[in-house]
Order: C-alpha cells, then sequence, then structure tokens
C-alpha cells in the first residue's frame, strides 16, 4: 500500500476495511510532516494530540459511530477556522497567541465524520494575498518548486496536500483563496456556493464573499468533504438549505451533452500565453468526451476587481476592527493611554497588507465616498449576478483560467500591490455573485508549474462541478502528477 | 482622486494604525495607484440597479428567544491580555 | 434664567429603551440586569473572532410593536447596518444598527402643550440595535475594567423630531412614552438600572426665529429631575454664551448631577465617521402587511383610551383619570382592585391622594412599589365596614408602602380596630368630659372652640379608634 499515492477517499476505505489504521495513517501524516515541512512551511501549528485523536477515531469507526468514507483520514485546517483549545492566528502576530474555547461549524462537521486534523495551515495574514508571503509565520512554498509562492491566501492548505502532508484540507475563498493556490500547486479545490458551509468560526475576511471549501487530490475527494460540511447552520443567518453534494452523481457523471461556455473576456490582456493554451486544450478534452463547448461575451469581467476590493476591503476594515488589543491577542506595551493602545498594538500587529485594506476600506466608507464607491461596488455586484444567471441560462458550466499566470517566484509581487491584486481577475467575479467554482488541474507550463482550469456552476451546482471535474481526471492524470521537488528530500 | 498625507493621516486615524515612516510615502503612492485602478468602476452604467448585498435573496431567518447558558468568565476571558476580578483591564478610558 | 420673551429652547429626544426579551438581540445570553461581571456572556456578545450574529425574532416583534403603538408606519423591508467605531465597551469596534431602512418612522405622540392645549412631538424613527458593555473605573490600578453583561441586549432608539419647546413638555413626553411601552410589555423602563436612557438635543433662538440654532447633545442623565436640571442648565448656558456674542459649539456634553452641571466631553479623535455599511452577516427581515395587522389587533389598551374609559363609563374626573393611566404600575394597582370590586372612585382617591403623596416624598416611581396590590383594595374594605377609620388606614398604608407588610394583620397586631361598642366608647368620653369641666363649661356659655377641643381630647383617649362623627355625636349627647 502507498500512501504517498492514495486519495482521502481510497485511504478512507482502506481504513473502514482494516487495511490500515486510522492510527498508522496518522503516524505517516506526521512522519510526511516531518520529512518536508521544513523545506514547506505548510503548517503554522502541528497538534501534539493527533495519536490520540486517531486513537479514538479508530475505535468509533470500529464501533460502527464513524461511518463517513472520510473517517480516520489525516486532514489540515487552515488557521482562519477557530478550532476549540489549537492556536488560530491567522497567519498574524495579532493573533500569534489565541485559542479560540469554541469551534467553527465546519470544523465541528468535518470532526463528526471522524476527521482526524493535524494541524493548522499557513495562511496570509487574515487570508489577504495570493501569495502567502504576507503570513507572521513566514513564506510557504510551493512544492513545485520552492522559489515559488504556493499561491494564497490558502497556500498551506494547497501546498500541505501536494506535498502530501496531508490528505485533504479544509481552506477559505474570499475572491479565489482556494482555487487559485489549488491551481498554482496542481491541486483540485472548490469554492462552494455562498451560503452552503457555515462561515461560523470563520475568522472574518470580508463576510459577504468569504467562503469555506475543501482542497484534495482530485474532484471525488471534494465532493467526499464537501458533503460532510454542507448543512444549514443556525449561528449563520447567511447560511442555506441545500440539497448538498451527491457524491455516487460525482463518481458517475458523464459530461456528454453537457453545455459549456467559455467566456471570450477571460482571454484578454494580461493572460499568459501557455495557460491560455492549456486552458483551451482542457476545453478541447471536455469537448472530445462529449460536451459542447461555446465561446460567448462577457463585458462585466473588467469591472469585478474594482468591485472586489471595494467590497472587500470595506468590510474587512470593519471585520478586523474588533483587534485592538482589549479582549484577546497582541497587545502593545509601554502605552500611555487607550488610543496609544489601540493604534500601538494593530500597528505592532498587522503586516502591510492588512494595514493597506484597512485604509482602502476606511477610505471607500468614508463620509462622502460611500455611494461612489461602496454603493457603485453593490450595484456591479448586481450586474456581475445578472451576467452569471444569463449565461448559465444556456450553459451547464463555464470554463475558462483560475489566475493569469503560473506559480510565481517568490517575492515577486509582494512590493507591487495592484499588479497582485489583477491576478484575482478571473477569481474574485464568482464570489461577488456567490457562486460555486472549482480549480482543476490541467497541464503544465514549460518551467513545469501546475496549471488549473476553472469550472464555474451556477448556484448549488456543487455536484455537477465535481461530476465534470471527476469525468475529466478519469481521462487525464494531470492531478495525479507528484512534485519533482519531493523526491530530492 | 488624488491621495494626499492628510488623507493617509485621516485613514490612519480612521482604522488604528501607523504606518512606519519608512513605509508611508510607498502606501501612499501604492494607494494612488489602487484607487485610480478603481476609479475606472466609475465608467460602468449602473442607472437604476440596485445595490445588492446578499447574493441570495434569502429573508426572516431568525431564532427564537430562548435563553442558553452563557460561558463562564473564565472561558471569557481566556485570552484577555489583562484581567482583574473577571474585568477585561484596559487603559483609563474616563476623562 | 433667561428670558423666556426673547430666547426660545428647542430640543429633540433621542429616547433607548432596552427590550425585555429573554435573550440577547444577536446570541442566546440572558438579558437578566446585573449578575457578576462577565457572565452573561458568550463568544458571540464578546466579539470573538469568526462568531457571527443570529438575530433574535422577538426583537423584531417588540419594535414593531413599540412602533404601532406610537403611531409609526412600519417598515416592510429592514436592514442591519454596521457603525463602526472604537471604544472599549464595544468589543467588535462596530454597533449593528439601522440606519438606511430604520423598523419604523413616522409616528408620533400627543402631549400637552405649555399653553394646556394638546401638542403632537413627531417621533422620526425608531430603530433597532445593539447596547454596549459596562465600563467601571478603577482607582487602585487607574485603569477601566470592563464588563460585558450589558452587551448586546436589544435596543429601540426612539428619535423625535426637535418639536420640545420646554423642559415640562420633555418630561410629558418620557412619562407618556415609557408609559405606552410599560402597556405593551416591551421595556421595564426603569432609568435607575439603565433601561430607558433619554439624550437630549437642545439649541436655542431668538423668539420668532424659524432657523434652528447649533445644537449640543447631553447625554448621561439618570432621572426625569436630572433630565430637568439638564435642561434648564444647558439653556441658560447657551443663551448666556450667545449673549456674550460666543457661539455654541455643537458638541456632545455629559451632564454630572452632582456637580449640576454638564461639560463637554473630550471630542473623539477624529471627526465623527461612522463608516456606517450594510451588514454582510445579516441577511433582510420583510415584515408582512398581516404580521402588522395582527400586531395591531394584539395592542392593549393604550392609554388614550383607556383615559377616555376612566371617565366616560367609570366617572372619574379627567385630571385624575390621565394622572392614572400615565403609568402602568398605577393602572395595574387601579384596575386589580376594581376587578376584586371595589368602587373605582374610592380606589382613585387613594391612588391620588396617598400613593401619589408617598411616591413623591419617598421619591420612588410607581413601578418600584412593591407591596401587594390588593392591599389597597383590604384597606379600603375595612373603611368600608367601619373596621378602622379613615385616618388610621392613611397610617396602615404608609407601613404597606414603606414595608409591605399586610393591613389585616398589621391592623390586628397594633390593635388598630374602631371600637364599635357605643357604650365603651361613651365611658372613655364620660371621663373625658369629667376631667375638662373648664372647657365644658365655656362650650355651655357658646364657645364653639371649645368643643373641638373636647373631640380632640376624646379621640386621643380613644386612639383615634372610633370615628370623629360618632365622638361628636356622643359628646354632644353628654353634654346635651
Amino acid at each position: 500500500m502507498n500512501l504517498e499515492t492514495m486519495t482521502a477517499l481510497e485511504l478512507g476505505a482502506a481504513i473502514r476495511k482494516g487495511e490500515i489504521s486510522a492510527v498508522e495513517a496518522a503516524k505517516f501524516s506526521l512522519a510526511q510532516i516531518e520529512k518536508y515541512d521544513k523545506k514547506f512551511y505548510c503548517f503554522v501549528t502541528v497538534q501534539d494530540d493527533v495519536l490520540q485523536r486517531a486513537e479514538e477515531v479508530q475505535k468509533k469507526i470500529s464501533s460502527g459511530e464513524y461511518t463517513s468514507p472520510l473517517a480516520g483520514v489525516p486532514m489540515g485546517i487552515k488557521d482562519n477556522m477557530c478550532q476549540k483549545g489549537i492556536q488560530t492566528s491567522c497567519g498574524s502576530r495579532m493573533l500569534y497567541n489565541f485559542r479560540p474555547t469554541y469551534s467553527a461549524t465546519a470544523v465541528e462537521e468535518i470532526m463528526n465524520a471522524g476527521a482526524v486534523p493535524l494541524g493548522k495551515l499557513n495562511m496570509d495574514e487574515f487570508a489577504m494575498g495570493s501569495t502567502s508571503e504576507t503570513s507572521w509565520f513566514g513564506a510557504t512554498k510551493n512544492p513545485w518548486n520552492t522559489a515559488c509562492v504556493p499561491g494564497g491566501s490558502s497556500g498551506g492548505s494547497a501546498a500541505a496536500v501536494a506535498a502530501g502532508e496531508c490528505f485533504y484540507s479544509l481552506g477559505s475563498d474570499t475572491g479565489g483563496s482556494i482555487r487559485q493556490p489549488a491551481s498554482f500547486c496542481g491541486v483540485t479545490g472548490i469554492k462552494p456556493t455562498y451560503g452552503s458551509v457555515s462561515r461560523f468560526g470563520l475568522v472574518a475576511y470580508a463576510s459577504s464573499l468569504d467562503q469555506i471549501g475543501p482542497l484534495a487530490h482530485n474532484a471525488a475527494d471534494c465532493a467526499a468533504v464537501l458533503a460532510e460540511i454542507m448543512k444549514q447552520d443556525k449561528k449563520d443567518n447567511t447560511s442555506v438549505a441545500t440539497k448538498g453534494v451527491d457524491l455516487n452523481a460525482v463518481l458517475n457523471t458523464d459530461v456528454k451533452g453537457m453545455k459549456i461556455g467559455i467566456p471570450t473576456d477571460f482571454f484578454g490582456e494580461g493572460l499568459d500565453k501557455e495557460v491560455a493554451e492549456t486552458i483551451e486544450a482542457a476545453a478541447w478534452q471536455l469537448e472530445a468526451m462529449g460536451a459542447t463547448v461555446e465561446k460567448f461575451d462577457m463585458p462585466i469581467v473588467k469591472y469585478a476587481i474594482p468591485a472586489y476590493y471595494i467590497i472587500a476591503s470595506a468590510e474587512a476594515s470593519s471585520n478586523l476592527s474588533r483587534y485592538d488589543g482589549m479582549k484577546y491577542g497582541y497587545r502593545a506595551e509601554n502605552v500611555n493611554d487607550l488610543l496609544e493602545l489601540y493604534t500601538k498594538s494593530r500597528s505592532e500587529g498587522f503586516g502591510m497588507e492588512v494595514k493597506r485594506r484597512i485604509m482602502l476600506g476606511c477610505f471607500v466608507l468614508s463620509s462622502g465616498y460611500y455611494d461612489a464607491y461602496y454603493r457603485k461596488a453593490l450595484q456591479a455586484k448586481a450586474l456581475i449576478k445578472s451576467a452569471f444567471d444569463k449565461a448559465f441560462e444556456k450553459y451547464d458550466l463555464i470554463l475558462g483560467p483560475v489566475a493569469p499566470t503560473t506559480a510565481l517566484k517568490i517575492g515577486e509581487n509582494l512590493s507591487d500591490p495592484l499588479k497582485m491584486y489583477l491576478g484575482d481577475i478571473y477569481t474574485v467575479m464568482i464570489n461577488l455573485a456567490g457562486l460555486p467554482a472549482a480549480s482543476v488541474p490541467c497541464g503544465f507550463d514549460a518551467k513545469g508549474m501546475p496549471i488549473g482550469m476553472h469550472l464555474i456552476g451556477h448556484y448549488f451546482d456543487e455536484t455537477k462541478i465535481l461530476g465534470a471535474a471527476h469525468a475529466y481526471q478519469q481521462v487525464t492524470d494531470w492531478h495525479r502528477r507528484r512534485p519533482t521537488e519531493l523526491d530530492k528530500i | 482622486m488624488v491621495i494626499t498625507d492628510e488623507l493617509v493621516t485621516y485613514l490612519e486615524a480612521l482604522g488604528r494604525i501607523k504606518l512606519p515612516e519608512e513605509s508611508r510615502a510607498k502606501a501612499q503612492s501604492d494607494l494612488q495607484e489602487i484607487l485610480q485602478y478603481i476609479d475606472t468602476l466609475s465608467e460602468l452604467d449602473t442607472e437604476g440597479i440596485e445595490p445588492m448585498s446578499h447574493a441570495l435573496p434569502l429573508t426572516n431567518v431568525m431564532r427564537e428567544d430562548e435563553v442558553q447558558p452563557s460561558a463562564t468568565p473564565e472561558e471569557v476571558l481566556a485570552n484577555a491580555p489583562a484581567q482583574k476580578d473577571n474585568y477585561f483591564l484596559v487603559p483609563r478610558s474616563f476623562e | 434664567m433667561y428670558n423666556a420673551k426673547v430666547w426660545e429652547t428647542v430640543m429633540g429626544l433621542e429616547v433607548h429603551v432596552e427590550l425585555a426579551t429573554k435573550t440577547k438581540i444577536f446570541c442566546s445570553c440572558t438579558t437578566e440586569f446585573g449578575g457578576e461581571p462577565n457572565t452573561h456572556c458568550c463568544p458571540i456578545c464578546t466579539g470573538m473572532p469568526g462568531v457571527l450574529p443570529s438575530l433574535n425574532k422577538a426583537v423584531v416583534e417588540y419594535a414593531t410593536k413599540a412602533g404601532l403603538a406610537l403611531n409609526c408606519e412600519i417598515t416592510r423591508y429592514n436592514k442591519f447596518d454596521r457603525k463602526n467605531y472604537f471604544y472599549p465597551d464595544l468589543p467588535k469596534a462596530y454597533q449593528i444598527s439601522q440606519l438606511y431602512l430604520p423598523i419604523c418612522r413616522n409616528g408620533g405622540i400627543e402631549i400637552e402643550a405649555e399653553d394646556g392645549g394638546r401638542k403632537v412631538i413627531g417621533i422620526h424613527e425608531i430603530h433597532m440595535e445593539e447596547d454596549a458593555g459596562k465600563l467601571v473605573h478603577d482607582p487602585s490600578t487607574n485603569s477601566t475594567m470592563v464588563d460585558y453583561n450589558r452587551c448586546g441586549v436589544p435596543l429601540i432608539e426612539i428619535v423625535s423630531e426637535p418639536d420640545f419647546r420646554s423642559a415640562n413638555e420633555v418630561i410629558r413626553y418620557l412619562e407618556k412614552l415609557k408609559a405606552i411601552l410599560q402597556y405593551i410589555g416591551v421595556s421595564d423602563c426603569k432609568m435607575q438600572e439603565g433601561s430607558l436612557r433619554a439624550d437630549v438635543n437642545l439649541s436655542v433662538r431668538p423668539v420668532g426665529s424659524d432657523t434652528f440654532g447649533t445644537r449640543t447633545e447631553m447625554k448621561n442623565m439618570n432621572s426625569f429631575k436630572a433630565i430637568m436640571r439638564a435642561i434648564q442648565y444647558e439653556a441658560n448656558r447657551q443663551v448666556e454664551v450667545m449673549e456674550h456674542g460666543g457661539e455654541v459649539m455643537q458638541e456632545t456634553r455629559r451632564w454630572d448631577d452632582n456637580m449640576g452641571a454638564s461639560f463637554a466631553m473630550r471630542s473623539k479623535e477624529d471627526a465623527q465617521d461612522y463608516k456606517y455599511f450594510p451588514e454582510p452577516d445579516l441577511i433582510p427581515i420583510e415584515i408582512s402587511e398581516e404580521t402588522i395587522e395582527q400586531t395591531k389587533k394584539s395592542l392593549p389598551e393604550l392609554p388614550e383610551e383607556k383615559t377616555r374609559r376612566y371617565v366616560n363609563e367609570l366617572g372619574l374626573s379627567e385630571y385624575d383619570a390621565s394622572q392614572l393611566t400615565g403609568s402602568k404600575a398605577l393602572v395595574d394597582l387601579f384596575e386589580q382592585n376594581l376587578a376584586a370590586g371595589y368602587p373605582a372612585k374610592e380606589i382613585a382617591n387613594w391612588i391620588m391622594g396617598e400613593v401619589m403623596h408617598l411616591l413623591s416624598d419617598s421619591g420612588k416611581e410607581p413601578e418600584d412599589m412593591a407591596f401587594d396590590y390588593g392591599y389597597l383594595g383590604s384597606l379600603i374594605g375595612m373603611v368600608q365596614k367601619n373596621e378602622i377609620t379613615r385616618n388610621t388606614a392613611k397610617k396602615v398604608f404608609k407601613a404597606v408602602f414603606e414595608e409591605g407588610c399586610d393591613p389585616v394583620q398589621y391592623v390586628e397586631q397594633h390593635n388598630l380596630k374602631t371600637v364599635t361598642d357605643t357604650g365603651a366608647v361613651k365611658a372613655v368620653i364620660e371621663e373625658v368630659v369629667a376631667a375638662n369641666q373648664k372647657s365644658v363649661d365655656e362650650y355651655k356659655s357658646g364657645k364653639e372652640k371649645a368643643l373641638q377641643y373636647l373631640i380632640g381630647q376624646s379621640m386621643r383617649a380613644l386612639r383615634g379608634k372610633a370615628d370623629p362623627q360618632t365622638v361628636t355625636a356622643i359628646l354632644k349627647e353628654i353634654l346635651g
């Protein structure tokens, strides 16, 4: 049994059959972390109770209490999801010592399915960034090339799966934070429909856009995870009742007869030629499998980034106001008064990108500018949603690139925030519209870096997206390739 | 929209943060650049479009008025940087 | 006091009322007043990372009720907004409130105006929001201690139009507002516990002017009396500033009741830029026409209707009726004893007389009355049955009011029953007559005053256990 090439569902099946125990699986993952994580730095925290948890889970599997196909499978959780008693720091000095007394609903749900969490995964500070370089704890490296970023903000979640340090992970996606690192690291990741996974306990970046989702080796694993965490939650007033994800339907999807649309506006200026060609090749592959692929215009695309950065920064500036050194987290020392405590704690606790977005958010909400910026952005959001609604009258799925490039070199964009923001062009509009979308490995560039295709569905069409991805993964092997770096360690 | 030094100072005050002196100029020009890009949104015709906060048309999700046990003060104060007699302790905030 | 012929005071009120729901507005912690510090808290009301608000249905119901009782239009499509500012009593550093679409608008309350006529005070809007925590100064560490028990208790803020022209109008409005909110049961409106807090926006202008002067906002008045004083102080202060050629600054002022003065609060570090925006964590609330109609039907009889009924059906005077209906507690006291079969006028007389008197002497509000309301009826019954005299009853009621004791037991224990045996009364009076021969002579020579003296002496000897009419009759009989 080669655990290194096993998917989460394969491992889960082996555990259920008694071919391997949950404890052995956990030991394997801990060894993988030991072996690779010094190099990639995916985990901010490795839990010290992993083996106890694995033992407990194994008992409950044996007793028939845990029946999930994922029970006993070691996994990782992005460091912005609260887990009772475990440091939850959001990649920030501000929360370097924060241990919540409660768990995120998604964490509880996956635990109820018998997950064995290994620890907390690195990320851009407060999920702001697309490189995982803004973490106060240090940058995560791309397992395909350690000179490159893994993408972000769920960089740790993507890299840990790619490096085989865990079998799947939970990430969060506000403007592409699951899909872009999945694309950069050659793993499969999906952001479900807004409201379908509870946000309770997910440390908020931009509340109207944040959504939790899985990253894994393939679409079937993602479907299995989603099936556990897509549940309506009374603790989140924006959460909705969904029909969930049907793993069987995913596994039996045929793309024959599916209508797939490709927005021509996704192929404009800024898109890397190799990425464009790879995405087109993926479209042909789907066509070859019986889908109809058609191009269409979606001119609203160019307004997505401005609208996204207005809304996300505005909400972030408010959401991050609670970090004031009063109740938890970092508190500056040697201060004379209240104002100084606020200012010093926040200045020392937050990094530059967070400060920038707070200032941008304060600006667009400040009196006199609200209508021109925030209100206007909410109108753009309405237009983006209706453009997608219209497109989905014709198409089952929309296909395009996840990111304009493959993984960038570490430090390449850090000093040019606008350039970094422009990299989010294809992903942010999905969050604005609240739609589900996945990144599915579909090739490599000449330098050997992975490329993901973006599969976008209409509201609650997670099963359709993952079904098409699964069908694609039955005839391709991009998702099975392992980073060559791994063999050098 | 021009990001002046005064505006940077005002935004710092609103956000209760202070940029390090050495990165102030860079932050100002970065913000300027970002805002210039964001301003392209003004070209979009949004006449008569209702601003949309939530993509899904949900309404009236509410909870029953039933008391659940509160947390213990130990839990509430578990992460407090400073505390006294089960109160959070903060710098003097009275005139 | 400034010259009212020259200057006019213009005021508007912002009244915060804590709703009497069982749980907080966005979490299931209790709203109970007090409690050990930070014991009515959870991750949600203390603003921990990642938590989300979950709206309490009862808050929307109570706010709708209040709006209808205050003659407002109910907003069919409601949203919540965030008001952002930093302060240690606000753990999220934003308050969830309603700016753009408040739940109620365009209401009003009719009050008696200064000239004796009726006047409507407009209600601009009512919105739902959450209360903040409490700050306590700790002298030993020169720090501030924060208790979040109150944080998240639901509030409605009732914003009036600038329709007030005198402190009396303000008090009348507040009394009526309080009575209505208590009637409909949405709040206990206890000022001492902070469940009703009124901020006064005040400006002055020359009489005859139709523009508004610069206004100040006054906070921290904990009683109607304090509001009265604060208004007088601030109006005088502003007139003085203007008369000395100065300019009134727009500012928030904190009333210090001990000092009898208000002080400008240190202006916030920046301009008041609350950066309002729609609360993304809460979805819109739609209130249907049907719900509004049902709520309307469920409203109890409000002060105005009650007053009319008391006058028309119970024969109370207009004045007595409106005084009674001005307080939920007085109405309860009245109606409970009415239901027990005691005569309306008699109960009303007791309330208007002894109850009001004792309330004003003790500085208590009607809702502070701690005795069993039925005790007033027992007393009235004893008087009706001539078991005690009216005077005795008044004394007993003082004990009932102050100590909450049962009047029947009290009368027994203190042996206060009227002596009904006329023979015994006569014997005592005869002794008094014998001991006061001088007065007897004076009376017989035509001095009426002497009789009064003898009645007094007899009552004294009887320790008030007989009523004066009986005593007088017996005396006259003895004296021929």
